[in-house]
C-alpha cells in the first residue's frame, strides 16, 4: 500500500508577501514553508506507516526548483522519495493548470491514496483535490479529520453539523484531511541527515505526458488586479472612565452592529 | 582559529530554533517556578536525536562537529537555561569516557547516552574541593576485581537523575589529587550510592544539582576509566573541552534577553513614544546586541579550537567562557533595566534570565579559574611559564 502525499510550497504565513510586476506572488522575497495544511496531510500518512497499515510513502510537488527543498523537509519528517515537477511552461498554473499536472504525474507514480491539505496557506482555493479526483476519475474524500485503511477501502472521518460521519470508498482514491489529524510532528535531526540521500525526482512537463500546449488552452482564471488589504479603521480606546461606563460603552457599541 | 558556518549548521539551528520556541520557551517560567526537571523535554529532545550528538554513528550518535554542538545548546538556552542543560551535561558526564574510555567502555555505555534512554552526570566537586581540585577526598580502594568507593560530592548536576556518573576518586591518598586520582564510570542503581540532598538554586532551578554519597559502592575494576592516577589530567582535559558547552550556554541566554528587551522597547510606550525611541534605550540595545555578537563569534572560534585539538585550545576555550560569561550577566542584567519595573517581576522572563546567567559565572571552573588557565597559556606561550 502506498501513499503520495501532494505537498506545496508556500511563503511563510507571516512573511510579507510582494508582487512581480506581472501580478504574481514574488517567491524569491519571502521564506518559503510546507503549505502548513500539507503537514497535516504528512503527518497522516506517516501516522499509517508507522502502524504498519501503508509499506510506502512519497511526495509530490509541482513548483519552480526551489520547491525541492519543501521536498527535502517533507523527506526529513519520513518517508521514502520524492518527485518534483518544474518546468518553466509551468509559472503562474493556476488550480486548473496545477491539477491537471497533479493528475498526470499521479498516474506515473499510482499511488493507493494521494493524499492533500485541505487548502493552501497562499492561494487557499481548496479546489485541487477535487480537480485531480475528477481529472483522474476517481472517489475523492475530502475534509478528513482521519484517515482509515482497510479491505481494499479508504475512509475518512470527516466533521459533521451532527457530529462525525464515517465516508468510505473503494481503493485508489484522492483525500484531502485537515487539522484535525492532530499535530504535525517534529523533524529529527537524523530525519534531516537521512533525507539528504532519500531520492528527490525531478520531472518535467514533458515527463508526465504534457505540453505548454495542454496548459495554455486550459488557462481558466487570470489575476487582473493585486493589492494588499486595505487600512483598518483606527481602533476606538475607551479610556479614563469608570468600569461601569466603559462597559455601557461597550454594550452601545456592539447593540450599534446588531451583535448583542 | 577559523570556522565558517555551513548550510549543515543554519540547517540545524533553524531545526532546532523551531523546537525551541515552540516547545522549550512556553515551559521555561513554569520549570523555574517548580523547580523540576522537565522530563518531557528531555523526550522531547531525545525523541529529536538531539542528546546524541557528541556519539559516533556506530553509537546511534549523530557525530557532530564542535560548532554544531555549540549552536544546539545555545538556541535551546535562548528559550530556558536549564533545558540548555541536559545536552550540556550528558555530554559532560560522557566526556571522560571519549576521552580517555575504551572500546568496551564505549561498546556499553554510548548507545544508552546517545539515545537518552541514560542521563549522565560528572562528578569531581566535593565540598571542601571546589576550584582546589587536587584536595579532593573521596577514596577507591582496590579489592579484587573491584574498587570500593567511599566519600560524597557536591554540586554535582543531574546527580540525582543519572543513571551513570563519571566519579573521581584517591587510589592513591599518599599521592595527593594530582597524581593519585583515577576515574571510574559508576552506575547509579549500584547499591551504597545516595543523591540524599538537591540544593535550592537561585537559577537553573528546574536542573538538579546534588549532594552524592558513596557508601561501600563496589564498582567493577572493568569501569576504571585510563591508568590509576590519571584522573586528575582526565578532568581537566574534560573541562577544557566542556567550557566551551557553558560559552554556549551564555551567549544562549544573552541572546534571549536582547530578544526579550528588543521586542519589549519597541513595544512599551512612555512620554508618548516607544521606549526604543530614546536614545538612552537604544545606546544599550545595541551594547548588549554586540556585546552579545562580539562573544558569539568567540565561542565559535574556540569550537573550531577543539575540532582542530588545538595545542592552546585551553586559552580559547576559557577566554570563551569567561566573556560569554560576564557577557551575560551584564547582558541580562541590563536587559532587566530596560524593560523596568516589568523586568523584576516573573510577568517577563528577564528576571529568571538574570538568575540563570549567574551560574556561568561560577560553573565549570569560576571566571577567576579562567583567568588563571588563560594567563598560564599566556606566559607559557611567551617561554615564561607559571609559578605553580
Amino acid at each position: 500500500m502506498k501513499i503520495v502525499v501532494c505537498i506545496k510550497q508556500v511563503p511563510a504565513t507571516t512573511a510579507e508577501k510582494r508582487y512581480t510586476d506581472d501580478l504574481r506572488l514574488d517567491r524569491a522575497s519571502a521564506e518559503a514553508i510546507i503549505n502548513p495544511l500539507d503537514e497535516y496531510a504528512i503527518e497522516q500518512a506517516l501516522r499509517l506507516l508507522d502502524a504498519g497499515t501503508v509499506d510506502e510513502v512519497g511526495y509530490l510537488s509541482m513548483g519552480p526548483e526551489q520547491a525541492g527543498e519543501a521536498l527535502r523537509r517533507a523527506l526529513a519528517m519520513g518517508g521514502e522519495s520524492a518527485t518534483l515537477v518544474t518546468d518553466p511552461a509551468l509559472a503562474g498554473a493556476d488550480e486548473w493548470a496545477t491539477a491537471a499536472v497533479l493528475a498526470a504525474a499521479l498516474d506515473k507514480l499510482a499511488p493507493d491514496v494521494a493524499l492533500m491539505g485541505m487548502a493552501s496557506d497562499d492561494a487557499r482555493g481548496s479546489l485541487v483535490p477535487g480537480a485531480v479526483a475528477a481529472r483522474r476519475n476517481l472517489p475523492l474524500l475530502s475534509y478528513g479529520a482521519e484517515l482509515a485503511l482497510a479491505d481494499g477501502q479508504a475512509r475518512i472521518r470527516r466533521l459533521s453539523p451532527t457530529g462525525f460521519d464515517w465516508i468510505a470508498a473503494p481503493l485508489p482514491v484522492v483525500a484531502s484531511v485537515t487539522d484535525q489529524v492532530g499535530e504535525p510532528r517534529y523533524a529529527s535531526l537524523k530525519g534531516i541527515m537521512a533525507a539528504k540521500r532519500k531520492p528527490l525526482d525531478t520531472w518535467s512537463l514533458a515527463d508526465v505526458g504534457l505540453s505548454a500546449e495542454d496548459l495554455r488552452s486550459g488557462a481558466l482564471t487570470r489575476v487582473t488586479d493585486a493589492r494588499p488589504p486595505e487600512a483598518k479603521p483606527p481602533t476606538e480606546r475607551i479610556e479614563n472612565v469608570s468600569a461601569d461606563e466603559a462597559a455601557a460603552k461597550i454594550a452601545d457599541w456592539l447593540a450599534a452592529r446588531k451583535l448583542v | 582559529m577559523t570556522y565558517r558556518l555551513t548550510d549543515e549548521h543554519l540547517e540545524l539551528r533553524a531545526m532546532v530554533r523551531e523546537l525551541a520556541e515552540e516547545r522549550i520557551a512556553p515551559r521555561a517560567a513554569g520549570i523555574d517556578e517548580s523547580a523540576e526537571f522537565p522530563w518531557d523535554l528531555k523526550e522531547l529532545l531525545a525523541q529529536q536525536d538531539l542528546l546524541g550528538t557528541a556519539f559516533g554513528e556506530a553509537y546511534g550518535g549523530t557525530d557532530l562537529d564542535q560548532l554544531s554542538q555549540v549552536i544546539l545548546v545555545e538556541e535551546i538556552a535562548r528559550a530556558d537555561a536549564t533545558t540548555s542543560l541536559i545536552p550540556i551535561v550528558q555530554k559532560l558526564g560522557a566526556l571522560p569516557i571519549l576521552l580517555a574510555g575504551n572500546d568496551e567502555q564505549k561498546t556499553r555505555y554510548f548507545p544508552r547516552l546517545a539515545s537518552g534512554e541514560w542521563l549522565a552526570a560528572f562528578a569531581l566537586t566535593e565540598a571542601a574541593a571546589g576550584s582546589d581540585v587536587a584536595s579532593n577526598r573521596m577514596r577507591a580502594t582496590r579489592d579484587g576485581d573491584d574498587y570500593v568507593l567511599n566519600g560524597s560530592k557536591r554540586f554535582i548536576t543531574h546527580g540525582s537523575i543519572a543513571n551513570l556518573i563519571t566519579a573521581f576518586a584517591l587510589t592513591d591518598p599518599e599521592a595527593g589529587g594530582r597524581k593519585g586520582m583515577s576515574a571510574f564510570i559508576v552506575e547509579t542503581d549500584t547499591p551504597g550510592f545516595a543523591a540524599p540532598r538537591v540544593e535550592h538554586k537561585m537559577g537553573i532551578r528546574g536542573s538538579p544539582t546534588a549532594e552524592l554519597t558513596f557508601d561501600d559502592v563496589r564498582v567493577p575494576a572493568a569501569n576504571r576509566l585510563g591508568d590509576e592516577g590519571e584522573g586528575f589530567k582526565i578532568a581537566m582535559a574534560t573541562l577544557d573541552r566542556s567550557r566551551l558547552a557553558i560559552a554556549a550556554q551564555a551567549v544562549g541566554i544573552s541572546q534571549g534577553a536582547v530578544d526579550a528587551a528588543l521586542s519589549y522597547a519597541a513595544d512599551r510606550q512612555q512620554f508618548g513614544q516607544r521606549v526604543s525611541d530614546f536614545q538612552g534605550i537604544q545606546f544599550m540595545l545595541a551594547d548588549m546586541a554586540s556585546q552579545t555578537e562580539a562573544a558569539r563569534q568567540l565561542t565559535y572560534a574556540a569550537a573550531a579550537a577543539i575540532e582542530a585539538d588545538a595545542p592552546d585550545l585551553p586559552y580559547w576555550t576559557s577566554s570563551a567562557k569567561l566573556v560569554a560569561g560576564d557577557t551575560a550577566m551584564r547582558v541580562t542584567t541590563d536587559a532587566v533595566q530596560v524593560l523596568g519595573g516589568y523586568g523584576y517581576i516573573t510577568e517577563y522572563p528577564v528576571e529568571r534570565m538574570m538568575r540563570d546567567a549567574k551560574i556561568t559565572q561560577l560553573y565549570e571552573g569560576t571566571q577567576q579559574i579562567q583567568r588563571l588557565i588563560v594567563a598560564r597559556q599566556l606566559l607559557a606561550r611567551a617561554g615564561a611559564g607559571a609559578r605553580r
